[in-house]
């Protein structure tokens, strides 16, 4: 019972920590984000550090997520500011409406946000092939690709299912290939250069149309429409910050393509952050006040980040799963028909893929850390209900009936007898959940809870191996130290029967 | 002390006991025997309620045996298994004083009552400290037996508590055990397919086939009022049973 009530305590404490790392004064803060590719990182980043250079509170949620999730997390209120593109807005987020140009911004309006000026680039997409490649089919437009039905394409998932993107595209073009496959957006780059794929979308601006020599296709039918880069925001910011509306827009116009197309390639291929290219930019256009002053993190500043994001993850999910499960296993063992149902209902929670429990939890929980907390709580369950269960229940029978005959209750023969027999399989349960757990909550970068999937999700877009071992690395050595921890913790709390 | 009343145990269509009546007089020892699955373990059983009786009752020094007064009625009750039923996680000495820790004893009468108990069952101190999984059979059952003796109940119930011993200790054990009883004035209600055994211990034997007594008696009476033909012949087949006859 004692350490039941520790392990309540030590999660109370938990929570209180966790609510004040998250929520660094949310009102006082003007929270940014960007979607998960380089050219928008970096737009987001210039905004970050101008808004900063007035001395305003900003934080910025780099590589969040797609275009409807950032629009959904607008909407909800969890961000204020994120970098978009028109073309994107009026063909894809809002294609249902159908709207011109000139609707855009009313439009905009009905839904709580406002469009900064254009900032100067315009970023479609477009097809592009290996330079190679297409000189030897002769290949210059996408017209061309028709005369190819062989030709493979790989898609980013996001522009294989908006309106704007394949499906329209293939039907104005009428392009036979029939072997196109939706694949992440970085991954593509790496599919293209070893040949596995021969046609992928990108956009104009990306710094890998030079590095990986690509040739993009001349879109003969202008199939594509404009998109400007624009900052969207949240209107209530007028309220809430009246300068920074004023602020975004006095960066419009100073973004042009070939500035952008550097800024890429400097992350890219130069390897600086996404926040030094957005410094060496605001530098050399502006004539700023102050020197910006990047917070260089060093990398073990931005180790130690990850992992203490990553431990909040862990430790708060499975200490809150060991406090619902072991009750859970142990009504399983008593009662067989609630137990069928217990054990299958963990177990049909295990089986839902991670990334879609993720999502899930969004429209519920918002983004950040709580939904990634519920979500790996609830991947935790699984294996210590099961293990509790199956302790118990193999109890062989005459010791059961031995601590029965000698006349102690059911709640002392529970605590004192069939738990500390079952505690070796409980222990196996928790250990099993506390590795899958670290593992999984990798993932919960994807929807901004930090930790060592951030580094693995950076990594994966600009191609940096190195970027992604900072977080595989240390995430494998967690799990290690999670089994050294609880085998040690298995000697203590068990006794030795050899002695 | 004891008495079941028409008692009997059926899981679905199987019966392991028939409709059963047995009397276990205060201060004597009572052996139930009978070849593997005639229901002796059964009918032990449902004496400290581990089985509820598909019919019947269990009067308990006048007391119906109910699902209410079972818990009180069980620390009246000595019970002693086979393989002695210690816990592998708690030392011999935790084993010993569990019940008595949980009721709350102070810890000088439990030390008390632990040296009293050691000394009646001729347990070196130095096993006390030790888990069961260090034991030998012999020690892991006198544990067990200080651990049904330990509130001090007026009835041991012992299922083949020496059953899995070897035959040197298991006939020392015999002696020990046997002098404890008869020295406490203990009512024991034994359980063992041993005829020996039987005699050895038994002031009446009870005899059982089938889920069904076929006799209970003095052994005097067993080997030579047989009731029936296979009373005669399990008699038969327990070698060197001549010594107690």
């Amino acid at each position: 019972m004692d350490m039941i009530r520790q392990a309540w305590r030590c999660s109370i404490v938990l929570a209180l920590i966790v609510s004040v790392l998250t929520a660094p004064s949310i009102a006082q803060t003007v929270r940014i984000a960007s979607k998960k590719f380089t050219s928008n990182v970096i737009m987001g980043e210039i905004a970050h550090l101008w808004l900063e250079q007035y001395d305003l509170t900003a934080t910025h949620q780099a590589q969040l997520g797609t275009t409807r999730y950032l629009w959904d997390a607008l909407l909800e209120g969890d961000i204020d500011i994120y970098p978009d593109y028109t073309g994107t807005l009026l063909e894809e987020t809002l294609v249902q409406m159908n709207l011109e140009w000139s609707d855009l911004d009313s439009v905009l309006t009905t839904f709580g946000f406002g469009m900064s000026v254009p900032l100067g680039f315009n970023d479609p997409y477009v097809l592009g092939m290996k330079e190679a490649r297409a000189r030897e089919l002769d290949i210059h437009t996408i017209s061309d690709l028709a005369r190819f039905p062989e030709l493979r394409f790989g898609f980013s998932n996001e522009f294989m299912e908006r309106e704007d993107g394949w499906p329209m595209l293939r039907i104005t073009y009428n392009l036979p290939q029939t072997q196109v496959r939706g694949m992440d957006h970085d991954l593509s780059y790496r599919g293209i250069e070893s040949g596995s794929i021969d046609v992928m979308d990108l956009y104009a601006m990306d710094a890998e149309v030079i590095i990986y020599d690509m040739r993009p296709l001349e879109d003969d039918s202008a199939y594509f429409p404009a998109y400007e880069a624009i900052y969207l925001y949240r209107l209530d910011l007028h309220e809430r910050f009246p300068t920074v509306p004023g602020f975004l827009d006095s960066l419009g116009g100073t973004l042009t393509g070939d500035i952008m197309r550097t800024l890429n390639t400097r992350v890219v291929q130069d390897r600086v952050s996404e926040s030094q290219a957005a410094s060496e930019f605001l530098g050399g256009e502006f004539v700023l006040e102050s020197q910006i002053v990047l917070r260089e993190e060093t990398m073990w500043s931005r180790l130690w980040q990850h992992t203490t994001e990553h431990l909040i993850l862990v430790v708060i999910s499975l200490v809150a799963a060991i406090l619902l499960s072991i009750p859970l296993g142990i009504i399983a063992a008593k009662r067989p028909r609630a137990g069928a149902l217990i054990l299958g209902i963990v177990g049909v929670i295990y089986t839902i893929p991670s990334l879609a429990l993720l999502v899930f939890m969004i429209p519920l929980l918002g983004i950040g850390g709580p939904p990634a907390v519920v979500a790996l709580f609830l991947y935790s369950l699984l294996p210590i209900v099961r293990n509790t269960h199956a302790g118990l229940v193999s109890i062989s029978p005459p010791l059961y009936e031995s601590a029965e005959a000698l006349g102690l209750p059911a709640m002392p023969r529970l605590f004192k007898i069939e738990l500390p027999l079952a505690s070796q399989s409980i222990m196996a349960g928790i250990q099993t959940s506390a590795v899958i757990n670290i593992g999984t909550a990798t993932l919960g970068a994807l929807i901004g809870a930090g930790g060592y999937g951030q580094p693995i999700l950076t990594g994966i877009r600009v191609a940096d191996t190195g970027l992604i071992l900072q977080g595989a690395v240390p995430a494998a050595l967690l799990a290690l130290l999670a089994q050294g921890v609880f085998t040690l913790a298995e000697r203590v709390i068990i006794p030795n029967r050899h002695r | 002390m004891v008495e079941l009343c028409g008692v009997s145990k059926h899981y679905g269509q199987a019966v392991a006991l028939h409709t059963t009546s047995l009397t276990v007089p205060r201060g004597k020892t009572s052996v139930v025997i009978g070849p593997s699955g005639c229901g002796k373990s059964t009918l032990l059983r449902i004496t400290v309620g581990l089985v509820t009786p598909t019919h019947g009752t269990v009067l308990f020094d006048g007391d119906l045996l109910t699902p209410a007064n079972m818990q009180s009625i069980r620390l009246r009750i000595g019970y002693v298994t086979q393989h002695g039923g210690l816990f592998p996680h708690m030392t011999a000495r935790a084993n010993v004083t569990l019940m008595a820790r949980h009721l709350r004893w102070d810890d000088d009468r439990i030390q008390a009552r632990l040296e009293v108990l050691a000394s009646l069952v001729h347990l070196p101190a130095a096993c006390l400290e030790r888990y069961p999984l260090r034991l030998s059979g012999g020690e892991c059952q006198r544990v067990s037996i200080m651990r049904a003796l330990f509130l001090d109940p007026g009835m041991l119930l012992m299922d083949e508590p020496l059953g899995a011993l070897d035959p040197m200790i298991r006939y020392g054990l015999q002696e020990e055990l046997r002098s404890i009883c008869r020295e406490l004035g203990k009512t024991v209600m034994l359980v063992t397919h041993d005829m020996a055994e039987a005699a050895f211990f038994g002031d009446s034997i009870t005899l059982m086939r089938a889920g069904t007594v076929v006799q209970t008696g003095t052994i005097q009476d067993l080997v030579h009022r047989p009731a029936s033909e296979f009373v005669q012949s399990f008699m038969r087949a327990q070698r060197g049973l001549h010594e107690w006859t």
